[in-house]
């Protein structure tokens, strides 16, 4: 089942147009990895899809079950469980990163007409999902990403996920500045989070995440366009030739 | 995000902009001899109160207006002010308490009823010029701590108010000052004797309701030695078009090891966004730590007037004496404060700590000017001392005017400033993970302010964050 379809969908930043008409499709329950050489546009195309007000989309449409998005503020589209990892995680001095989650889970909760979890209830989930993701248990309380390592930062962001339950996951360049043994946790993590349900779509650069969590698609983005979609073997013709053997879009 | 959503948000009229309709006694305008003596008959003042005043007076006509602070506004007619309103009823009890008035408290949030059942707070509310109701006095009497106003301080305690009054703050101290000293209406007065701790917050609530008056209210604090007190105070005043002078004085004596905790929440009626209306606060605070080991501690919240002119400060005098300053001051629409705090290093070993956060947004400007002055005589004297500002849009302005006079080599002063933005990445951050934009901007905006707002009471702490979501809600360009 579709659980996305983005349709001739044009995008600018600024006087820019990046998104030169994409079509894609993804499915409930699969994991997409878009790939493709800097400034094609892969994270554009993830902005564009929560909502980020810098860009602005200039045709076409994106259907998120059923429904189009593209006018839907930001926070409403979360809710609706589209969630994305950063690339690059802002600090925001003075705001508990327990507090933060929190309030995130219980706007969704309230969204979805559940009571909202109490500290305590709240509390206990969390040290347990930090007990798995193997954290410190100190990052809970600090200010959230404020003097995270950039691993922290990305095993933060996953930590995110579990606890907000996201039906749509961008994970927006995870596998970057992780060493690793990150990568490994991150990896899991993110293998246990697949449950035939939740769709992935990893943008990423490099082959290694895509060994550790196995792709069903994998869509290769050129000049803001979908440039070619198949399997993993096009990982593997990429690895050998570059992005050059799929021509120019 | 929309500017047009932003500024619908952030122009959220101004709550407390009722009016009270109460008949007020009202002098008319203008400042002549005659009108201090007409105040000071009006709170059947003793004679020397009086000369006081006239001095003052004759003080204040010789000074100039200040200019040096980093705000504008046009000149002030002193003689268009009416210096003088009172509710015309005399008021023995609670139950002969306008209900008018007890509806505006209500308004305000602070039912005198429920204060005093609930939060244990006593509270000396101030309406206009004289003193309304004060509560809680016979449960303090007992400790021997005095709270009243401050004119009945003047005809009860006169003892206490000659040796305290202007020891602080003399009436030469500032052009403001003068001017309060001449002619200040009511306020409140506080004794704590000896070795006792104020077993509840004590709590002021003023307000300006008379059309064209000033309000200038003076407070006086006295905490003898090894005693306890937190006093809190908060104000607001309606919206109206013209401006109105609020000039207050606070002075604050803390003994031998004696602890002062003095926190405001300000939020009188801001002006519009083109600057029309608002209050004037040109407001002297200081604090002198009389004693070894005596501590005063500022906590501010400053949300409110158009022009904020204010500098709570300590003259750290004893050994080991402690002066803390912790401030939060907003200013959006067209607001402009100039505010800090002066720290006066004189005794042995005397320690300040300065923590001011700083939000402008919309046309708001925010001036931080503080002093720190460590005189010759402070050994080992320290100072801490971080100024962050924090600016949302791209229309507003913060201002870090810090100095330092030492004259001790021994002594340790540190000064950090930051200034920095809520970025649309920090919004987009928490709004993809699906916190509401109005919501983001308040996670933000208390994380920012976070270590002032620790510092208040509990009650003033709660009614400070509810008050800072008000104020800036979604306000981000």
């Amino acid at each position: 089942m579709k659980i996305m379809e983005i349709k001739n969908l044009h995008a600018k930043i600024g006087e820019k147009e990046i998104l030169k008409g994409i079509d894609l499709d993804m499915f409930e329950g699969k994991v997409h990895a878009i790939m493709g050489p800097n400034g094609a546009g892969k994270s554009t195309l993830s902005k564009t899809i929560v909502g980020h007000p810098d860009v602005e989309v200039t045709e076409g449409d994106i259907i998120y079950k059923g429904k189009s998005i593209i006018n839907m503020e930001p926070e409403e589209r979360a809710l609706e469980g589209i969630f994305m990892s950063f690339q690059h995680p802002v600090e925001i001095p003075g705001v508990n990163n327990a507090y933060f989650l929190r309030t995130a889970l219980n706007a969704k909760r309230k969204h979805q007409g559940l009571k909202p979890l109490n500290a305590a209830e709240f509390l206990k989930l969390l040290k347990a999902k930090i007990k798995e993701l193997g954290m410190k248990e100190e990052m809970i309380h600090r200010s959230l990403n404020e003097g995270f390592s950039g691993g922290e930062k990305k095993l933060n962001e996953i930590l995110q996920m579990e606890i907000l339950e996201p039906d749509f996951v961008i994970l927006d360049e995870i596998d970057s500045g992780l060493d690793i043994d990150a990568l490994k946790k991150v990896s899991e993590a993110i293998n246990n989070m697949r449950d035939g349900k939740r769709t992935f779509m990893i943008i990423t650069h490099y082959r290694k995440i895509l060994d550790y969590i196995e792709p069903d698609f994998v869509h290769v983005l050129k000049n803001g366009k979908v440039l070619k979609t198949g399997g993993i073997e096009i990982v593997d013709a990429l690895e050998k030739e570059g992005y050059k053997i799929f021509g120019d879009a | 995000m929309g500017m047009e959503k932003v500024d619908k948000i952030i122009n959220s009229d101004y709550d407390l902009g009722f009016e009270i309709d109460i008949e007020e006694e009202t002098a008319p305008p203008g400042l002549t001899e005659d009108t201090i003596k007409f105040i000071s008959a009006k709170k059947n003042e003793p004679e020397w109160m009086l000369e006081l005043r006239l001095k003052a007076f004759h003080t204040w006509q010789k000074m100039e207006e200040p200019k040096w602070a980093k705000v504008t506004y046009p000149p002030i007619d002193y003689q268009a002010i009416s210096y003088w309103a009172a509710p015309k009823k005399a008021l023995e009890s609670l139950d002969e308490v306008d209900p008018e008035i007890l509806k505006a408290y209500e308004k305000l949030g602070i039912p005198l009823e429920e204060q005093k059942a609930l939060a244990g707070v006593a509270v000396d509310a101030v309406l206009d010029s004289v003193s309304v109701k004060t509560t809680f006095v016979e449960e303090l009497n007992k400790l021997g701590i005095i709270f009243c106003s401050i004119s009945e301080a003047i005809r009860d305690y006169p003892e206490l108010v000659k040796k305290y009054m202007f020891s602080v703050v003399p009436m030469t101290d500032n052009y403001f000052a003068a001017l309060n000293s001449a002619v200040f209406s009511d306020g409140t007065f506080v004794y704590i004797p000896k070795g006792v701790k104020c077993p509840m917050e004590l709590s002021t609530y003023f307000r300006i309701n008379a059309q064209n008056t000033g309000q200038f209210e003076r407070t006086l604090i006295i905490a003898d030695e090894g005693s306890y007190v937190s006093y809190n105070e908060g104000c607001s005043a309606p919206s109206r078009d013209e401006n109105q002078l609020h000039a207050a004085v606070v002075e604050l004596i803390a003994h031998k090891d004696a602890h002062i905790n003095y926190s405001t929440i300000q939020n009188w009626y801001p002006g519009d966004i083109e600057g029309n209306g608002g209050i004037y606060n040109f407001v002297t605070k200081r604090g002198l730590c009389e004693g070894e080991n005596s501590k005063i501690t500022w906590t501010q919240v400053e949300t409110g007037s158009v022009i904020t002119w204010k500098y709570p400060s300590c003259i750290l005098k004893g050994d080991n004496s402690v002066g803390e300053f912790y401030s939060v001051a907003i200013t959006r629409l067209a607001q402009q404060a100039d505010t800090g705090t002066k720290m006066i290093h004189i005794g042995k070993n005397t320690k300040s700590l300065i923590i001011s956060k700083g939000i402008s947004a919309q046309k708001g400007q925010n001036s931080y000017r503080g002093l720190v002055k460590i005189h010759e005589s402070a050994k080992g004297a320290k100072n801490f001392s971080e100024c962050d500002s924090l600016l949302i849009g791209d229309n507003c302005g913060a201002h870090t005017f810090p100095y330092l006079e030492s004259k001790c080599a021994s002594a340790q002063v540190e000064h950090e400033a930051t200034t920095s933005k809520i970025s649309e990445e920090q919004l987009f951050y928490l709004r993809q993970r699906g916190i509401g934009e109005e919501d983001a901007v308040s996670m933000i905006v208390h994380g920012f302010c976070k270590d002032v707002l620790n510092k208040l009471p509990m009650e003033f702490a709660v009614e400070a964050k509810a008050l800072l979501d008000l104020t800036l809600e979604g306000s981000v360009g």
